[in-house]
């Protein structure tokens, strides 16, 4: 049997991503302990280089290669360029904090350009091997990075913990991967969708395999009932690498979500949607609930993510174009505050002071106003106050459910956003009027600052005109499905 | 010939013992380890007697990629265990309590 050499073009931000995090690697070992710096810049220009290459290779076409198993469209464009642009902030803001911890060496960074070429394979894969393959690249990277901080109990036992749901959830999903091969006889996405639409296949071992399928995605998106990891992790790893873990890898979970229930089992619409309604209203009710309980801000975070990736799936659960672009806008929007919100905290986190209890935040107005100031704009976004973008995010979110005639759920949700804006307001009221405990000045780099005005500032600017992201989302899906 | 259900059940036993030794497991975090080998295990079953019935190749080469990954997987998994264990002098699964609420 003959195979024919693969077209490379579709794949070469990857390739390209493979080969640098390699050399990255290599160069990493030549460097010495007090120009390490090195090592970040050069990982940074990997990242701005990959997102050039990704934009130049970009088409308004669907391109396949490698016997069809991996997929270049304009969706993936689209993600791709989000996690790159979400990694290399993350690379900013963490500078500082890695570096008063010991952690600011090469294995941080080459992990990372690890973890993001396993995102970037998964957001780009047409067939459950090369799903599995990026999803594994990216959770040993994070295994492996939450335990970076060796003498740490609760990094490590974070660590363990999240690798043992992590592995479980593999296995789940690949029971039912397992059982959706053996219903249609073939593992490519494509193939998939196009056997369930002529009717074949039992639909029974079918829908069974979706369960497992439904599930394993749940975990890794991390909504209720298979949330149990998430606040442990968030609290327990050090915030450079909970922020790697909140923001790229749900963009990469959207992708999956598309490319296994929109595309793949898209013909079974109607029995995974019920599923995923049982899982938002649980995690919007949970997540909005427990987090008000909370005393320490990463754990807060951590609930309130398990209530955003609720109003992520509404939106995904409509099962139409504008449904899916409205939960790839949500999506978009989560990881952008949710950068700002971890960034802060590595703002503010000095050596031997994390800045992670909610009492830390007392009297932030007078001590760094205009630090202050946008975290006000995260909060009031991450609350769904007009008119920053989080209410525009929910807005879209809420009329998807709508126009599919789920009012009793927008309405749920709704309810549910109202209890959270109280632990977010919260925040608002320890800042501006508590007196501050802590009067040390802040201490954070120019850079570090100037990323977070930025970034706080596009929470403010995107609410104020949501429309060219919003047509973007809604052009990439609709060429994509 | 063994019907391809005789499999399918055998897996499915597997896959079940597998998540209840993750679950009710309280002694020792090796076993858990032991559990998601099982698992995976128990899938790599499925595959290939799907792949053997179906008269297909791709499933007997995604137990290729999946025995590989779970390689990888448990010596990370021992690598976390081994640090856990510095840290702790512990492999209770539940002295694993420092992380709350």
């Amino acid at each position: 049997m003959k195979i024919p050499f693969p077209d490379l073009a579709p794949a070469a931000p990857e390739l390209f991503l493979l080969a640098a995090a390699c050399a990255v690697l290599l160069v990493d070992l030549f460097i010495r302990d007090e120009r390490r710096w090195v090592t970040q810049v050069l990982s940074q220009l990997v990242l701005v280089a990959c997102a050039v290459i990704v934009l130049a290779t970009a088409t308004t076409g669907t391109a396949f290669t490698f016997s069809a198993m991996f997929i270049d469209d304009p969706l993936a464009d689209a993600l791709k360029l989000m996690i790159l642009g979400a990694v290399s902030m993350l690379l900013v803001y963490s500078r500082r904090y890695l570096a008063d911890r010991g952690m600011y060496r090469g294995e941080f960074f080459t992990l990372t350009l690890f973890s993001v070429l396993g995102m970037m394979v998964m957001v780009s894969a047409n067939h459950f091997i090369t799903l599995y393959l990026g999803l594994e690249l990216l959770s040993l990277s994070l295994y492996a990075m939450i335990a970076l901080q060796r003498d740490s109990v609760a990094a490590t036992e974070a660590a363990m913990k999240y690798f043992i749901l992590g592995a479980l959830a593999s296995g789940m999903l690949l029971y039912g991967m397992s059982m959706v091969y053996g219903a249609t006889g073939t593992l490519q996405v494509g193939d998939i969708a196009s056997i369930i639409a002529r009717g074949e296949g039992n639909r029974t071992v079918l829908v069974f395999g979706l369960v497992f399928i439904v599930a394993g995605l749940g975990f890794k998106l991390g909504v209720v009932p298979f949330h149990m990891w998430v606040p442990d992790v968030y609290h327990g790893a050090p915030t450079a690498v909970t922020l790697l873990i909140s923001s790229a890898p749900k963009v990469a979970a959207f992708a999956f979500f598309m490319r296994i229930l929109g595309e793949a089992l898209g013909g079974l619409t109607a029995d995974w949607r019920s599923m995923l309604v049982v899982m938002a209203v649980l995690s919007l009710a949970l997540g909005n609930f427990a987090a008000i309980a909370q005393t320490n801000l990463k754990r807060m975070l951590a609930y309130s993510s398990i209530s955003h990736m609720g109003f992520l799936l509404l939106g995904f659960l409509a099962g139409n174009a504008f449904g899916f672009a409205a939960a790839m806008f949500y999506v978009a929007v989560y990881v952008l505050m949710n950068l700002g919100t971890f960034g802060m905290i590595l703002l503010l986190a000095r050596s031997g002071f994390e800045a992670d209890q909610l009492d830390d935040y007392r009297g932030l107005s007078r001590r760094a106003p205009w630090q202050a100031f946008l975290m006000l704009l995260l909060m009031f976004s991450m609350a769904g106050l007009p008119p920053m973008v989080g209410f525009y995010a929910k807005l879209t979110v809420l009329s998807a459910v709508v126009d599919i005639g789920l009012v009793w759920l927008a309405v749920f949700a709704v309810l549910m956003s109202l209890v959270g804006a109280f632990y977010y307001l919260r925040i608002v009221k320890l800042m501006y009027f508590d007196e501050p405990v802590d009067t040390t000045p802040l201490s954070a780099t120019a850079d570090a600052r100037v990323l977070m005005t930025v970034n706080g500032l596009a929470v403010l600017a995107l609410g104020l005109l949501p429309q060219p992201l919003m047509a973007w989302c809604l052009m990439a899906i609709q060429r994509s499905l | 010939m063994v019907p391809l259900s005789y499999y399918l059940i055998l897996g499915a036993i597997l896959f079940a013992i597998s998540v209840l030794g993750i679950f009710l497991n309280r002694k020792n975090v090796i076993i858990l380890l032991m559990a998601i080998e099982l698992n995976l295990l128990a899938v790599n079953l499925n595959f290939i007697a799907f792949s053997y019935y179906l008269q297909d190749l791709a499933g007997q080469v995604f137990v290729f990629f999946i025995l590989t990954v779970a390689a990888a997987e448990s010596a990370i998994g021992l690598a976390i265990l081994v640090a856990l264990f510095r840290n702790l002098r512990t492999i209770h699964v539940d002295d694993l309590d420092t992380l709350k609420g």
